[in-house]
């Protein structure tokens, strides 16, 4: 039973860490996906993280938090596409430039405006967001009411209507011997920042593959040329898919700093911008895989976490910075021989002139 | 005299200090294929493209259907019923044949009822115009010839009225291009107007009912196409009089400088591309191998110049083997005096972002000639790229000019021009004169045939009939990989056709 435990607990601590991976490698293949390299996902998210927090704390509420950091990566989504879509600049340079000004930015407004070393004020409850536990819906169903005594009570009241039967449900779930307190650990107790990551695979699946905005969005990071041939602005398609980016890196920074922790510390990210670029390629620029590769890398990330110190079996003790590298390693390894050949959109990285 | 479709008046358009279009007027009349010859940089891609608002015209005037129009971008053209097949596809390769077509001018928001849509409207198409291809089909999995007509149902799925094709028939077979003109045809009696840009005079002939031509950015004449000549036309384009088929001696062939002995090639896929094919190229003599596309000989010239593994067989290059593993230095074999013109100029030939100095050493960048130490010797460089641009008039005559902004003919000349200077005992050529205008083609026919005087072997690919004909002193037919007849050049067109279409090689199986 004690084994099972642990499992269940790394399959749980998986879950939470590869939620901000997953979240930036989406961002990325909108990016990358219409021809845009995007190395700057890592400094996105961090200023995502620092905005979310702060605007958290200053006004008392997740939601803005939320919206805030959304709206300060698409801002600094939009800096790349003014440097590389509107001005032809090296996108590298720019991404490696957003990654370096929100490193330093971060700390510099966090000192001057909390100063509390570059951190933002402990985040108190109601402003961050909660994890939705068994304790959570059974409490929402023994509390229900229909209330009308004011317009505010009427309209929680439908909200809770709409949510009554699928917390009926889930509520059944977590109550079946044995099945039920798995559930309860692995799908239950996350925030809703991590089922809107999970959504976020078919959806962007959807966009992809079954809209128009999709077509285009693939077409213009094959061959630029020929949606600028067919009557479509190249530019303004481009710039819809760092929006895109933005908003993704912005809700990756805010789970960063207002789920897994209660505030903004100073360089947080720490190279997850980086790994789910990794993750990207392995994932061959498609969202399903994109999740599995996340998937793996957070189960690398909650392995090494839970072994840390702790001998295995054969080969002993392993480092701590060993399992770190470990992501890296396998991408180099598996790009190498293992899933093949792994293609990018064919006209990624380079700027769109007009020409022949 | 028909009502016009389209009307260009006083169009001008300057790259920098080239001068692509000076003050164009030209007139296209409705239901009428209107053909535009001229040199390589005479600007004919240049004027189609402002007429598409792919480029904006410096000033200039353009009217369709008799009203002035203002076309700013493409989805302006679209708007007004002009459709255009670039010179250069502008295809997604790895999209299918419907979601190219549907691009841009999807239905509907979600892509099910778009494609629902442009499938049962494409099979209209299909059946009014005699234009099949698989929708569903991969484009880069599709031959040239069917791409093409992607394009063109590509501008008749967007209503094109006028429908404007820049060198359609450069990358096709004889067959593929006489279906296409069955095409243009029933275009035209349907009431739609055509432009067409071609080198190839013989199809201005037998296709269009006007003709017009530029000279260095300039509209020079318009003839009504049966009250002219292909000797005038060559002549108005060119400014001189250009011989059509070049003359040239008897051939006094040599020791044998380049054999070929049993070599079989596979493709990427596996499929057998050349079948165990021998033959010999003295010193002396150009031998021309004459095909339908597709049929090998892009292979076979990969593998000889050492860029594709061959699975068996030999190569020997003045009685000594070249290295057939795919991974040959193409440096050593230029060392060892072959040249290789690749057929595909764009990817193998060219760095279309290098200028154009930088394109005309490019392979050769080692050779002491261009240094200084371990230095480039810019100079050098630099005067050795001017006498290129002299000697094949290769335009406009700047070397600091990025290769990207020369037009097709042009760059093909730089790599010509590369290759034959560097005076190789053996050349290989694949498609000498694609896109390459009557006068540069007398030239490029002229500079061969004077190699093979001074005693080099010359090997020839080439689809063109008519430059195989003129070019060789002996000719060999590839058919599914395989030689399939040797004739001299006194060979009929009728005869060579019989062969490449693989007919007598099926009586000899029957
Ligand atoms: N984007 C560009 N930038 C700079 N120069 C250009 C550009 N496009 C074309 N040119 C120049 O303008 C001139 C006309 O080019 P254009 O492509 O119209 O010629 P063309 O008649 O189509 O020739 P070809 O038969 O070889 O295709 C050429 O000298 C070319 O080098
Ligand atoms: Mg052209």
């Amino acid at each position: 039973m004690d084994f099972v435990n642990a499992i269940v607990q790394v399959l749980d601590s998986t879950i939470r860490l590869s939620v901000p991976l997953l979240l930036a490698c989406l961002a990325g293949l909108f990016s990358e996906r219409s021809g845009i390299f995007d190395i700057g996902l890592e400094g996105k998210m961090l200023v995502g993280a620092f905005a979310g927090a702060a605007a958290a704390s200053v006004f008392h509420s997740a939601f803005i938090g939320l919206g805030m950091a959304i709206l300060i990566s698409v801002a600094f989504a939009m800096v790349h596409g003014f440097a590389s879509i509107t001005h032809r600049g090296n996108q590298i340079v720019s991404g490696v430039a957003i990654n370096f000004i929100a490193a330093g930015s971060t700390i510099i407004l966090g000192q001057a405006w909390f100063q509390q070393g570059g951190r933002t004020p402990a985040l108190q409850p109601g402003e961050r967001f909660e994890s939705i536990t068994a304790y959570v819906i059974s409490n929402f169903l023994s509390t229900y009411s229909f209330s009308t005594a004011s317009f505010a009570d009427f309209l929680a009241s439908i909200r809770g209507l709409i949510l009554y039967l699928p917390a009926l449900l889930i509520d059944a779930l977590a109550r079946i011997p044995g099945f039920g307190p798995i559930f309860a650990e692995l799908v239950l107790g996350h925030s809703i920042l991590v089922y809107f990551a999970f959504a976020m695979v078919p959806f962007t699946w959807w966009v992809l593959f079954r809209t128009r905005f999709g077509l285009r969005l693939r077409a213009v990071g094959e061959n630029p040329a020929a949606v600028d041939t067919a009557g479509i602005s190249v530019a303004w398609l481009r710039y819809r898919a760092l929006i895109c980016t933005g908003i993704l890196t912005g809700v990756a920074g805010a789970y960063l700093s207002m789920v897994q922790n209660g505030g903004f510390v100073k360089d947080m990210t720490a190279g997850k911008g980086y790994i789910a670029l990794a993750a990207l390629i392995f994932a061959k620029w498609k969202p399903v895989n994109a999740m599995f590769a996340c998937l793996l890398f957070g189960f690398l990330d909650a392995a090494s976490i839970r072994l840390q110190g702790s001998p295995l079996p054969i080969v002993g003790k392993v480092s701590a910075q060993f399992m770190q590298a470990l992501p890296y390693v396998l991408t180099v390894v598996l790009l190498a021989g293992f899933i093949g050949k792994a293609i990018p959109p064919r006209a990624g990285g380079v700027p769109y002139v007009k020409e022949r | 005299m028909a009502q016009a479709a389209i009307e260009l008046i006083g169009i001008n358009k300057s790259f920098g200090a080239v001068r692509a279009n000076r003050d164009i007027n030209l007139e296209i009349a409705r239901g009428t294929i209107h053909g535009i010859v001229g040199e390589n940089g005479a600007g004919k891609s240049t004027l189609m493209s402002i007429l598409y608002g792919f480029y904006q015209a410096d000033s200039g005037e353009i009217r369709v259907g008799g009203n002035p129009a203002s076309i700013k971008t493409p989805n302006d053209a679209i708007a007004l019923g002009i459709g255009m097949v670039h010179q250069h596809f502008m295809l997604v390769d790895n999209f299918s044949v419907l979601e190219n077509i549907i691009l841009g001018a999807e239905s509907d928001a979600l892509l099910k009822r778009s494609i629902a849509k442009a499938r049962s409207e494409l099979e209209r198409l299909e059946r009014e115009y005699g234009l099949d291809v698989d929708p569903d089909a991969i484009i880069e999995e599709l031959p040239v010839g069917l791409q093409q007509r992607v394009e063109i149902l590509k501008a008749l799925y967007r209503g094109a009225e006028i429908l404007i094709l820049d060198e359609p028939t450069g990358v096709l077979t004889p067959a593929e291009a006489d279906h296409l003109f069955r095409i243009l045809k029933q275009l035209k009696d349907q009431g739609k107007t055509v432009v067409l840009i071609t080198h190839k005079l013989r199809e201005i002939m037998a296709i269009t009912d006007t003709v017009s031509v530029m000279r260095q950015g300039t509209m020079v004449a318009t003839r009504e196409t049966r009250k002219t000549t292909v000797e005038e036309l060559a002549e108005l384009m060119v400014g001189r009089r250009v011989l059509l088929r070049v003359e040239k001696g008897e051939a006094e062939a040599g020791a044998v400088k380049l054999a070929v002995k049993n070599l079989t090639v596979k493709d990427s896929r596996g499929v057998t591309m050349v079948d165990d094919i021998s033959f010999d190229v003295r010193g002396g003599e150009i031998v021309g191998i004459a095909g339908v596309a597709g049929n090998g000989q892009s292979e076979l010239l990969e593998a000889i110049s050492g860029i594709r593994r061959a699975v068996s067989g030999s190569v020997m290059l003045d009685g000594k083997p070249i290295d057939l593993t795919g991974a040959a230095d193409p440096g050593e074999l230029r060392d060892r005096g072959l040249a290789h013109v690749p057929e595909d100029r764009h990817h193998v030939g060219l760095v279309l972002a290098f200028e154009e100095n930088e394109n005309s050493i490019l392979g050769y960048h080692d050779d002491p000639r261009y240094l200084r130490g371990p230095f480039l010797n810019v100079d050098a460089i630099m005067a050795d790229a001017r006498d290129k641009i002299e000697k094949y008039d290769i335009r406009p005559g700047n070397p600091r000019l990025k290769t990207a902004n020369f037009s097709g003919g042009n760059q093909q000349k730089i790599v010509l021009a590369r290759e034959i200077e560097q005076d190789p005992g053996v050349l290989i050529v694949g498609q000498p004169t694609r896109g390459v205008d009557v006068g540069a083609i007398e030239f490029i026919h002229k500079r061969l045939i004077a190699m093979r005087d001074q005693g080099k072997a010359v090997l020839v690919v080439s689809v063109e009939l008519d430059e195989i004909r003129s070019l060789s002193d002996r000719i060999l037919v590839m058919f599914a990989g395989r030689i399939v007849g040797e004739r001299g050049p006194e060979a009929t067109e009728g005869e060579l056709g019989l062969l490449m279409a693989g007919v007598e090689r099926q009586e000899a199986a029957a």
